[in-house]
């Protein structure tokens, strides 16, 4: 098998078995298979597993550029597009839980809270913003919107302190678990604040040459792997 | 509003005989495996033991009460991890015998007393509560206890006892949550002496006719009704008769977000969220959400002792 080959056949299939297995897991606690529970409050528990694991997959999706050129692993970009849209799902199920499950389809609820809750808003704001990245993740969106794809789909830096501000607002005390994913955001932001002023510096001393440059820009660099 | 109507058949509730005995079963189980590895098994949960008491009609409610399984698994006792769960697979290191309470402050009787002393001669009555959390869901309980009033007034409180403060036992020992420092340890908690002495104001040493499981707060706890369930304080070990008012555990730790009353108040959010309404644990699916009542339901026998205050203010 050639590397395409073996994205297509072996790696893709194992991200999305990945990808659905929280779901299925969850399916599970709710019916009761397999010794799965949710626990005494079912709702609760299906609403942060979701946001959770959306979570995840936003902070999975933001370490593939740091992975793929500290490791030399450019071909890592081929997962990237599937770990977005699982965000964007487990995003989608968990606003759905919040508003069938939790809100039992009060809209008025849903109106109040989004107005006067802030962790709401921001969550819902959230939400928003990676329904345009997920409507543009087609090859034909890509092609199409050629630099601008690359302006929109920064928005994910944005969505990804929005989620982590929701996730530590609506924690009662104990914030050990948020701080922990706004350690990671940091650590993902840190390294392309640092990777972007050596490009700058690469750029203003060019005698300095490329030892100057923290990444590896070997592999096919072209216009639309570039973050 | 006084008279219990099950709405769920009897049969449909595991009888807590069986949930206490595969409880009992399980830790057998555990521990026959932790012994064949370990030297000795420490804290494996004993059989919760039957209580004498008898069911008090006067105090019920028209909803059925929650299972067992949702009132002894799904706990705040940050004393044992802050997760639901934690209390009830962890509670089991707490020691809940020999235990006693100190009374001290503005009172003639001080003194450090046996529990078993203090529940000599004491009638025992189940009484089914509303239980609303301050994080907006809510059980209903068969508790089994006596009026606060009765064991405060043992004490004998002087005319300077305007408050009465309780803590919950501090040892990060038996409590290993008490070794992160979400709360500020021990656990205080405080009522008005008014609120102290009414009666719906209850000590718990029960549940479903049996004695407390540890994650419940054993072997002694408080029940304020029509309060937030956080002020329903655990584990008591303390209790202090004060003319000042307690500084109380999650007061201190963020006062704008819990106040020292803490009267269910659907007209008062948290700032973070709404307080209109609650979900019932262990209610069907799409049928949880329900509106939330002043003073938890209790505002008959309780407005009256807060006439004339602002309720935004002394939330």
């Amino acid at each position: 098998m050639n590397l395409t080959q073996r994205y297509r056949y072996l790696y893709k299939p194992l991200v999305f078995v990945a990808g659905v297995a929280p779901l299925a897991w969850m399916v599970c606690g709710a019916l009761q298979l397999f010794g799965a529970s949710l626990g005494a409050d079912p709702v609760k528990k299906l609403e942060h597993e979701c946001g959770k694991t959306a979570l995840n997959f936003l902070m999975l999706t933001l370490t593939v550029t740091p992975v793929r050129e500290l490791a030399g692993l450019p071909q890592l970009l081929r997962l990237r597009r599937m770990l977005g849209l699982f965000a964007f799902f487990y995003a989608v199920v968990h606003f759905t839980v919040y508003l069938v499950l939790d809100l039992e389809l009060n809209f008025r609820l849903l109106g109040a809270d989004i107005v006067k809750r802030p962790y709401i808003t921001i969550g819902f704001s959230a939400l928003l913003l990676l329904l345009p990245l997920a409507l543009t993740s087609t090859n034909g969106m890509m092609r199409r919107l050629g630099r601008r794809w690359h302006s929109l789909h920064r928005l994910i830096y944005p969505i990804a302190a929005l989620a982590l501000w929701h996730f530590y607002w609506q924690v009662k005390r104990d914030v050990r678990e948020p701080l922990l994913y706004v350690g990671m955001l940091a650590l993902l932001l840190a390294y392309r604040l640092l990777r972007w002023r050596a490009r700058g510096a690469a750029r203003a001393v060019p005698a300095m040459g490329p030892a100057a440059r923290l990444t590896s820009r070997s592999g096919s660099a072209t216009a639309p792997e570039r973050t | 509003m006084l008279t219990r109507v099950p709405r769920i058949a009897p049969s449909e509730i595991t009888p807590p005989e069986v949930y206490f005995s595969r409880r009992t079963l399980l830790a057998g189980a555990l521990a026959s495996m932790a012994s064949a590895s370990l030297p000795a098994v420490e804290g494996a949960p004993p059989a919760q033991s039957a209580l004498g008491y008898r069911r008090n009609p006067q105090y019920s409610v028209s909803e059925p009460p929650n299972r067992l399984e949702d009132i002894a698994g799904y706990n705040n006792f940050y004393e044992f991890g802050t997760d639901k769960e934690s209390p009830s697979r962890y509670a089991h290191t707490l020691r809940t015998r020999p235990w006693s309470v100190t009374v001290q402050g503005e009172a003639e009787v001080r003194g450090s007393f046996n529990l078993e002393d203090l529940l000599k001669g004491q009638a025992l009555e189940e009484r089914i509560y509303r239980f609303r959390c301050v994080e907006a869901w809510s059980l209903v309980v068969p508790w089994v206890g006596f009026p606060l009033s009765d064991l405060l007034a043992r004490f004998k409180p002087t005319s300077n006892a305007k408050y009465v403060e309780f803590t919950t036992l501090y040892d990060p020992a038996q409590m290993p949550g008490q070794r992160s420092g979400v709360l500020n340890w021990p656990y205080v908690e405080g009522l008005r002496i008014d609120e102290a002495m009414h009666p719906l104001t209850l000590m718990v040493v029960g549940l479903y006719g049996r004695v407390l499981p540890n994650q419940d707060g054993a072997p002694l706890r408080l029940i304020v009704p029509w309060k937030y369930g956080f002020k329903s304080i655990k584990s008591i070990v303390q209790i202090r008769f004060s003319a000042r008012q307690p500084n109380t555990a999650w007061n201190v730790a963020a006062p704008q977000e819990y106040g020292f009353y803490a009267n269910v108040n659907p007209q008062v959010d948290h700032p973070r969220w709404s307080q209109a309404s609650e979900r019932r644990i262990g209610a069907p699916f799409l049928a949880a959400r329900q509106p939330t009542l002043p003073f938890n339901g209790y505002a008959a026998q309780v407005a009256s002792l807060y006439q004339g205050m602002d309720l935004r203010r002394y939330f």
